[in-house]
């Protein structure tokens, strides 16, 4: 049930933050991290079971709930979770809660429905990461993509209509490739065994045709790549994330990006095996240009907003080299970089709407020498910049340190071009630095430092973004052993050296 | 249970207090928590090394396991330390040296607006170096590794409102960052190869796995030399570190001639196995060496900022290093970059009382006679520089230098050419270090004493000019005295150097030579800066001169190079690119669909006629394609 109360939580939070809006907007703010902390205080207590720990080890489901929804069509209502889910559950809300928090001043008009959307998308994207029915996976999909487009529409920023189309229509259009393959998947396999069911545990080892398969893996593919993304799909990213308010821009490349990865893991490695060995090496080059390709674009940029958007376009570079690089030690550094990155980097868009909250621009020409006179501000700023070049002791670091040793052992040479998005990353991060927070400050430049709430959300948002980074195996093992056996059904053929090294704890 | 965790974790905290309230303390305060750290780190860190003199631990070697790090396919980094005679000696030097340099700057900073952020860096810097000189793993030393580099950033540009300093620090952070990724690149090839990145069994395992001479074995030894090239600024990619002299002169001590430059040397040190597996890279390293020597010396001959020469200076100095590692001659590396940290940190710190005195000036032709108005800065820095220039038997400098070149002649992998690489560099040291002496604190004087160093800047000039003096003692050659007490100490760790031992007499010779060579530099520094500094001036002056001259002033015009070959084309992808050209393709698709959408709206005139028209067309149309078929 639990899984449920998480979701319905979110619903009825958002429903009820709209209706008290007509009476005090800023009851509806308080209703919403009402349902967030709630939610948050579900899951912590769920997860701090000491039988639930032990699941976790196995890689087993921790919990799952599953009624029939139209039998007559195959479609239940099936939600479970592993550790892999968990961890990312864990970090909607996380994000969540930041992203409540963060608009607390900026969003002052139709608060409550603003606060409907943002718990909406919340409540799809936790479907998403819930969802073992593929029908029902479709729909969370769907759900999480409307209110975002309203979130972009109706609070964003100059160039929001533009932008919220750009990117409805793109991650629409892989949406119904993905609808496609779900059915094509649904038809082939009841075709073979007599059952039409969408539930994801049966339809794993359906056996296909080489070549069907190809072509259904490659919708499911394209759809979560376009969401990832991964170049060439990824020019819905940075206008949809320059233009969204600021917690719209945390929650796109905090956690919707992150829809597209978590897809790949759970959906087209476990399902498709043998067609994803035909496309890896494809994926991994993609990887590579994405990694190089988004930095360089970053650093042209001089909107501080584009530019941080660019960036996730090279992070999730790493993503994808973890996820196809066959190898255990770097699948687990794709999900820490999917963590690291959420925190970071949304991190550096709440800076970028502060900086705009406060100076009304986002062009770097107009910025410098903040340092001076907002030291708190900018000090936070350094710390999260430095995460996002990677710097050891960050989580980021971990991550993309996992990702490509374990690629290195797979494919050197893709790895090789792979770590030199550590020196581009490091001259966009520096370049922030020095645009806005070195270098005189500009005349005529009014600057506030953080209030308390800022200073609170910031420093939860350092503490996490350093703990990951310095003891990240409670999240590496409660994710990874999900990772050994995604779907649960078979086990990668990786070798495994992982159950050990807890001994050498003191 | 042991304590080896607080040597690096006091300077942590040191630097966690002032960042969280440094704004908030008293100066005097963040004095005491900024130098006090570190002075705790240097307590523990020597009541640590007298434990592990008198009852030295099994195997040479203390072990202090935190927790855990990460958790690869069958290995588990963890945070965890360790202390051998190698990382003993690197924290000694660290803790004393960074205290004497935090002790210093309580006074040289002290009209700054940001003291407490200076002292916050400067505490993360000694945690970090402490991380990286004990860390028992290669990614935990890549902690340490970063931090420094991060550390070296953030001080160069410390003054951040001057975006010159900013240029400088970005530089030295992207350019040792290329290093670092080599280096990266090198511990995944490690890893995969040999299943760990634990440097002792990393050691063995590359000892027992890859013969003399492997493919593996040098292309890993390549790419860590490739990080260490970076971080000890050598040919190529020693230009960042000339630069970094934008920072506060104390970090220059520190950071850039004392501890973190000399990282690369000891990362060399520590993989000495693995180097001595790939021959072809040692011996680059030693030519690597032996050419930045010359290069960065020569350039030190002309620069006009007292700083710059330093810092070329230092360049040199750890090619000599460099040169030694590359002989094989580890313990002699180790010795030089001790003997090294305590004068260059001296001179830098003598340079910083000069600047201070001097209104901010960092040319020193617009100083002179200073001899008389700081006398204690001249004695000391006349200590730092002799023992640069390795005068004869008095200095330390010239114990450890001369070890390198003995070597360099008679290691098995050294050479004639190795060696009179060095015997030329040491002169031109002698030269462009007494051209600083004379020109700095003879002739006349051009302008007025400004502000006299306090007792917490002479003292540790005193301290440290004693250490250039003494420091060398501790290791004297067969000819003078036979003291062995350093190499003995580090011989758990490096094997024993074969030399080919040409006789006592060989090398009594051999030492009398290099001491002329020194002293002949000094003497030509005399006649040039000193007697007759018009002969100087009209060299510099002479067509060919003046162009050697710029060419020497501009570090060979590596800089210029890299504007061409790296800067410029990058910075014109991503300024042609700055709107994405794959996006323009998907806003063609768009604009199609408005065309043709425009066009096809046009037919919608709402007239019947055409309507029907358009029906009867349509309809022959098809007709005919049907019949046409058939």
């Amino acid at each position: 049930m639990i899984l449920l109360v998480l979701i319905i939580i979110l619903l009825i939070g958002g429903l009820a933050a709209w209706t008290v809006d007509r009476k005090d907007s800023a009851a509806a703010r308080w209703i919403s991290l009402a349902a967030l902390a709630l939610d948050a205080l579900v899951l912590a207590a769920f997860w701090f079971d000491s039988s639930v720990r032990s699941e976790i080890n196995r890689g087993a489901w921790l919990v799952e709930l599953s009624r029939p929804w139209i039998p007559q069509l195959g479609i239940s209502f099936h939600l479970a979770m592993d550790g892999l889910s968990l961890v990312l559950v864990a970090l909607t809300l996380f994000l969540g809660i930041i992203s409540v928090v963060c608009s607390w001043t900026e969003i002052r008009e139709r608060v409550g429905f603003f606060h409907l959307n943002l718990l909406w998308i919340l409540a799809g994207i936790l479907g998403v990461f819930l969802s073992l029915d593929l029908f029902l996976f479709y729909f969370f999909w769907e759900l999480m993509l409307v209110p975002m487009y309203f979130l972009i529409n109706v609070w964003g920023h100059e160039n929001r209509v533009y932008a919220s189309l750009k990117f409805f229509i793109f991650t629409q259009a892989g949406g119904l490739l993905m609808l496609l393959s779900i059915l094509a998947l649904y038809f082939f396999h009841g075709k073979e065994t007599g059952t039409y069911t969408f539930d994801y545990t049966l339809l794993l080892g359906t056996k296909l045709p080489p070549l069907a398969a190809f072509w259904i893996m490659l919708g499911f593919l394209i759809a979560f790549i376009v969401k990832l993304p991964v170049v060439p799909f990824h020019p819905w990213l940075p206008d949809a994330h320059t233009e969204a308010p600021t917690a719209g821009s945390v929650i796109l490349a905090g956690l919707l990006l992150k829809t597209g990865a978590y897809g790949l893991l759970r959906f087209v490695l476990p399902l498709f095996p043998d067609a994803v060995a035909s496309i890896s090496q494809t994926m991994l080059i993609l990887s590579v240009i994405g990694i190089i390709y988004g930095a360089v674009l970053a650093f042209g940029q001089s909107d501080l907003k584009r530019l941080v958007a660019y960036t996730s376009i090279s992070h999730m570079g790493f993503v994808l080299l973890g996820i196809f690089a066959g190898s255990r030690t770097a699948l687990s550094g794709a999900v820490m970089q999917i963590v690291a990155h959420g925190v970071s980097t949304g991190a550096l868009f709440i800076i970028v709407g502060m900086i705009q909250e406060r100076i009304h621009t986002r062009d770097m020409g107009q910025m410098g020498g903040f340092w001076s006179a907002v030291p708190r501000l900018s000090g936070i700023a350094l710390v999260f910049a430095l995460a996002s070049l990677g710097l050891p002791g960050f989580g980021n670091f971990v991550a993309e340190f996992m990702v490509l040793l374990g690629s290195y052992g797979m494919h050197p040479a893709i790895t090789i071009f792979a770590a030199s998005g550590l020196v581009l990353s490091a001259i966009y991060s520096l370049w922030i630095v020095q645009q806005v927070f070195h270098g005189e400050k500009k005349e005529g430049l009014r600057l506030t430092d953080l209030t308390m709430r800022e200073t609170v959300m910031m420093a939860a948002m350092i503490i996490v973004i350093f703990w990951i980074g310095m003891f990240p195996r409670p999240l590496l093992s409660t994710a990874g052993p999900a990772l050994l056996s995604p779907g649960h059904g078979q086990v990668q053929e990786q070798p495994v050296g992982t159950a050990g090294g807890e001994n050498e704890q003191h | 249970m042991n304590y080896l965790f607080l040597i690096p974790v006091l300077p942590f905290a040191g630097f966690i207090i002032l960042a969280l309230i440094g704004r908030r303390l008293t100066k005097s305060s963040v004095a005491f928590v900024g130098a006090g750290s570190v002075g705790l780190s240097m307590l523990v860190a020597v009541i640590t090394a007298i434990g592990f003199l008198t009852t030295p631990p099994a195997d040479h070697a203390v072990t202090n396991t935190l927790w855990t790090w990460m958790q690869f396919d069958g290995y588990a980094p963890s945070i965890s330390f360790v202390l051998d005679p190698l990382s003993l000696i690197m924290v000694l030097v660290i803790t004393i040296v960074g205290f004497l340099i935090h002790l210093y700057s309580t006074e040289f900073m002290s009209d700054d607006e940001g003291y407490s952020r200076f002292f916050a860096y400067m505490n993360l810097f000694v945690g970090s170096m402490l991380t990286l000189v004990l860390a028992d793993n290669l990614v935990l030393l890549y902690l340490g590794w970063e931090g420094v580099g991060l550390c070296s950033y953030l001080l160069i540009g410390f003054w951040y409102k001057d975006p010159v300093n900013g240029r400088a620090a970005r530089k030295a952070f992207i350019v040792t960052r290329i290093g670092d990724t080599a280096m990266a690149i090198g511990l995944f090839l490690l890893f995969t190869n040999l299943g760990t990145l634990n440097i002792q069994e990393l050691m063995q395992a590359a000892h027992v796995k890859w013969p003399i001479g492997s493919d593996t074995a040098v292309l890993a030894a390549a790419l860590l030399l490739g990080g260490a090239l970076g971080k000890s600024a050598q040919l190529p990619l020693q230009v960042w570190l000339p630069d970094a002299m934008a920072g506060p002169t104390p970090v220059s001590a520190l950071i850039h001639a004392a501890t973190m430059v000399t990282a690369g040397v000891y990362l060399i040190a520590r993989t000495h196995v693995l180097f001595e597996l790939a021959p072809a890279v040692q011996t680059a390293v030693a030519v690597i060496g032996a050419l930045t020597l010359l290069i960065a010396g020569f350039s030190a001959l002309v620069q006009r900022d007292i700083k710059r020469v330093l810092a070329y200076s230092t360049i040199s100095q750890i090619g000599y290093m460099f040169l030694a590692l590359g002989v094989g001659a580890w313990s002699a590396a180790m010795f030089h970059f001790m003997t090294h940290a305590f004068f260059k940190a001296l001179l830098f710190l003598g340079a910083g009382v000069v600047i201070l005195a001097q209104h901010e000036e960092h040319d020193m032709f617009k100083m002179g006679g200073l001899r008389k108005k700081l006398p204690a800065t001249f004695w000391t820095f006349l200590i730092g520089s002799a023992s640069l220039s390795a005068l004869p038997i008095v200095t330390a400098g010239f114990y450890s230098k001369d070890l390198i070149l003995w070597q360099a002649w008679s290691s098995p992998s050294g050479g004639a050419l190795l060696c009179a690489g060095g015997l030329l560099g040491a002169f031109i040291t002698s030269i462009y270090t007494f051209r600083m002496v004379f020109v700095t604190f003879f002739g006349e004087s051009k302008m007025e004493v400004s502000h006299r160093p306090g007792s917490r800047m002479i003292m540790p000039l005193m301290i440290l000019a004693v250490f250039s003096i003494v420091g060398g003692f501790v290791e004297m050659p067969d000819t003078l005295g036979n003291v062995a007490l350093f190499s003995n100490f580090l011989q758990p760790v490096f094997p024993v150097q074969a030399v080919q031992h040409a006789g006592i007499g060989t090398e009594l010779l051999f030492q009398i030579i290099a001491s002329l060579v020194s002293l002949s530099g000094i003497f030509v520094a005399y006649l040039l800066y000193f007697r007759s500094p018009r002969t100087a001036e009209k060299l510099a002056l002479s067509s060919v001169g003046a162009k050697i001259e710029r060419f020497w002033f501009s570090g060979w015009g590596f800089d210029w190079l890299y504007e061409k070959l790296f800067i410029n084309p990058f910075l014109w992808i991503a300024k042609i690119n700055k709107h994405d050209f794959i996006d323009s393709g998907y806003a063609a698709i768009a604009s199609l669909n408005r065309e043709v959408h425009a066009v096809l709206s046009k037919t919608q005139t709402g007239k019947i006629r055409w309507y029907a028209m358009g029906i009867v067309i349509g309809a022959v149309v098809f007709l005919g394609i049907i019949v046409m078929l058939q």
